[in-house]
């Protein structure tokens, strides 16, 4: 049931790198150069965040990230056109990370049929889980974007039932709590991605609390890809409108430490 | 009223993250037993009337009726609960429920501070751990609160997110449930949140029905006329309402707050000035800007100052079952000051909205008509705000 199939080139050159950009932090001009930054330096696939005036799965850091961009004056409608002038030359696959109420209140069609038209692969709703779902699904099978499933350390009966009708990718969430960096991973990531592995073929990548390359290493040997969104985050913080600069030489450096894998 | 998944007509539902729904699916059946235990049901009721001193009261207020001039007027007196509201009904059969899970610890947000105490008590009372998560505004507009949470033990937590009020303490409390599940029971304050919640809460709260049922019919051998509550998320409003739903002759009034009016953006008068949306768990109406972004309400009371309202009440509202009105603050501040006088009863600023419409209704209707107000909660707490809005400088 997967929309063309794009998403699934995010996986083919080996282990996949996919890094997460609240769009309009600190303004929708550096959005645009750090996506590209991330693109030219080895980005599998980019997570590209509308901002959300109270996002619950977030830690502190990216919640910080949304407040700036909405305060910058963010909004669907620019981040829409933001990805337009993006498709012009960067060619990974991108989806969407934004919360249900963001995509509802535009009007869920209008959304997703425009997600299709301005080339977003997939839809990520962390306040959308499996008994929900077809809340979006039919519009997002009518329009043929993926919409992607989660799976958390605390899903253990679910695991099978979530995977056998994922789509695109699965997003396992690699510790309880909200999104932010980790010292220290515990979950039992390889028992969840065997279940993954016996329902579906569809490839997985972990995320959350991932930021150093020997992490992202070590999450991408027990899936297929690692997802890293507060430590790049954090860059932008740091440096504004002169980050994406740093944001390549990052995504470079977590490139490299899966391509070991 | 509720479906199997939830819903409440189009409303309610489980918005949440997946780390979360193993958590509300055991809540789910460990409620579905539970209700059904007598065991449990002896416990709770025990509870109720011997610690929180159940039933409560339904006042005549005969001075209020004879000066308004039109319908009877009675009180339900919630205020006078151990703790001072209501809250405590849907607390100790939350606490009571999460004890028989196997819980140690509990958390919960918190607006005026009065579900924060609530539940600090029950946790003192049942021996568990508790952390409330209250908006740092809020932390000093109600400075009294916190100091008696802490005084129960209770650990609390200062939200600065957003806009450091009521939602942002949801949102801080789901946040810390999603880190923490195995010991901790989210012990969520208004009937509101995924699926079950608006359906538990509203069970708790819903003896206040129950008991101005038997209480009128004892009192007045008829039913009443109207019955008035004010509504945040609304946990006080379904809980007097629900037994009275399937009575058609009994007119339903839910008062929201419209802050500065529902003409200005100082408002939290969600069902006036909302519209339908998904948030904090749930599918409802919500005060929100065109791309859905969640508007930073306003309303001098702390309890009132959401931007959403629970799933059932936005059904009640969409088959026409119930009104909702909104009520300014200055409306409220002046029925605060009258039914101090009138009656010699201060009640909560919240509660205060449910009078103020009274007050505007009583005098358009018969004597023969009898309308109950319910007093969700005791004022002392506001005491120290109101002033100041008076322009006096006075702090706890």
């Amino acid at each position: 049931m997967s929309n063309t199939g794009k998403i699934a080139k995010a996986f083919v050159s080996g282990k996949a790198f996919i890094p997460f950009i609240t769009c309009g932090d600190p303004d929708l001009e550096t959005t645009a150069a750090v996506v590209r930054a991330a693109a030219q330096n080895g980005a599998d696939l980019i997570e590209l965040g509308i901002p959300f005036s109270d996002p619950t799965a977030e830690g502190p850091v990216i919640q910080g990230a949304n407040i700036r961009a909405l305060s910058a004056g963010a909004t669907t409608d620019k981040i829409f056109d933001l990805v337009r002038e993006l498709r012009c030359d960067v060619v990974v696959p991108m989806v969407f990370m934004t919360y249900a109420n963001v995509v509802f209140s535009y009007g869920a069609e209008l959304f997703i049929s425009t997600c299709k038209e301005i080339g977003i692969d997939g839809l990520i709703l962390p306040d959308l889980p499996f008994e929900e779902k077809e809340e979006f699904l039919p519009l997002c099978h009518q329009y043929g974007v993926d919409l992607i499933s989660l799976i958390a350390p605390t899903s253990e009966n679910r695991i099978s039932m979530i995977a056998r009708e994922a789509e695109g990718f699965i997003y396992i969430v690699s510790s309880l709590g909200v999104t932010g960096m980790r010292s220290e991973i515990k979950t039992d990531l390889a028992s969840i991605v065997e279940v993954v592995r016996q329902n579906t073929d569809i490839p997985c990548a972990i995320g959350f609390g991932i930021s150093t390359p020997e992490q992202a290493r070590k999450m991408a040997a027990l899936s297929d890809g690692a997802i890293v969104g507060s430590a790049i985050i954090r860059l932008l913080e740091q440096h504004g409108k002169d980050a994406p600069k740093y944001v390549g030489e990052y995504v470079k450096s977590m490139k490299d430490a899966l391509s070991q894998c | 009223m509720t479906n199997p998944n939830g819903r409440f007509g189009i409303h309610g539902g489980q918005y949440i993250p997946e780390t979360l729904m193993n958590a509300v699916i055991e809540l789910e059946e460990a409620y579905n037993h539970y209700k059904n235990d007598p065991q449990f049901n002896s416990e709770l009721t025990e509870l109720f009337n011997e610690y929180a001193g159940r039933p409560s009261r339904l006042y005549y207020a005969a001075k209020m009726t004879a000066d308004l001039g039109g319908a009877k007027i009675y009180l339900k007196r919630e205020d006078l609960n151990h703790t001072g509201a209501h809250k405590i009904n849907n607390v100790l059969g939350q606490a009571l429920l999460a004890k028989k899970m196997g819980k140690t610890r509990l958390i919960a947000e918190t607006g005026a501070g009065q579900h924060g105490v609530a539940t600090a008590t029950a946790a003192a009372l049942m021996g568990m751990e508790c952390v409330v998560f209250m908006g740092e505004e809020d932390t000093k507009r109600q400075a009294l609160n916190v100091y008696r949470m802490r005084l129960l033990g209770a650990e609390v937590i200062p939200v600065k997110s957003g806009t450091a009020t009521l939602k942002d303490a949801v949102s801080e409390a789901m946040r810390e449930w999603t880190s923490r599940i195995d010991d901790t029971h989210y012990c969520l304050g208004s009937v509101m949140g995924p699926h079950p919640f608006p359906t538990i809460v509203r069970d708790f709260q819903a003896v206040i029905s129950k008991e101005i049922k038997a209480q009128m019919l004892e009192k007045e051998g008829r039913l009443p006329d109207a019955v008035i509550a004010c509504v945040g998320g609304g946990s006080n409003a379904i809980g007097s309402f629900y037994h009275f739903i399937g009575d058609e002759g009994v007119r339903l009034i839910g008062c929201e707050a419209a802050g500065r009016g529902v003409d200005t953006f100082e408002t939290a008068a969600t069902i006036a000035t909302g519209k339908l949306g998904i948030f904090h768990g749930m599918k409802s109406y919500f005060c929100q800007d065109k791309y859905g972004q969640i508007a930073p309400v306003y309303s001098i009371s702390a309890g009132l100052d959401y931007p959403g309202v629970g799933p059932e009440h936005a059904y009640l509202h969409d088959i026409g079952r119930a009104e909702y009105v909104p009520v300014t603050d200055e409306e409220a501040v002046c029925a605060f000051e009258y039914l101090a006088r009138t009656e010699g009863i201060i009640p909560a600023i919240e509660s205060s909205h449910a009078v103020a419409h009274a007050m505007k209704l009583a005098p358009t209707l018969n004597k023969d008509k009898i309308i109950v107000i319910t007093v969700s909660g005791r004022g002392d707490k506001d005491c120290a705000a109101i002033a100041r809005y008076r322009g006096e400088d006075i702090y706890e």
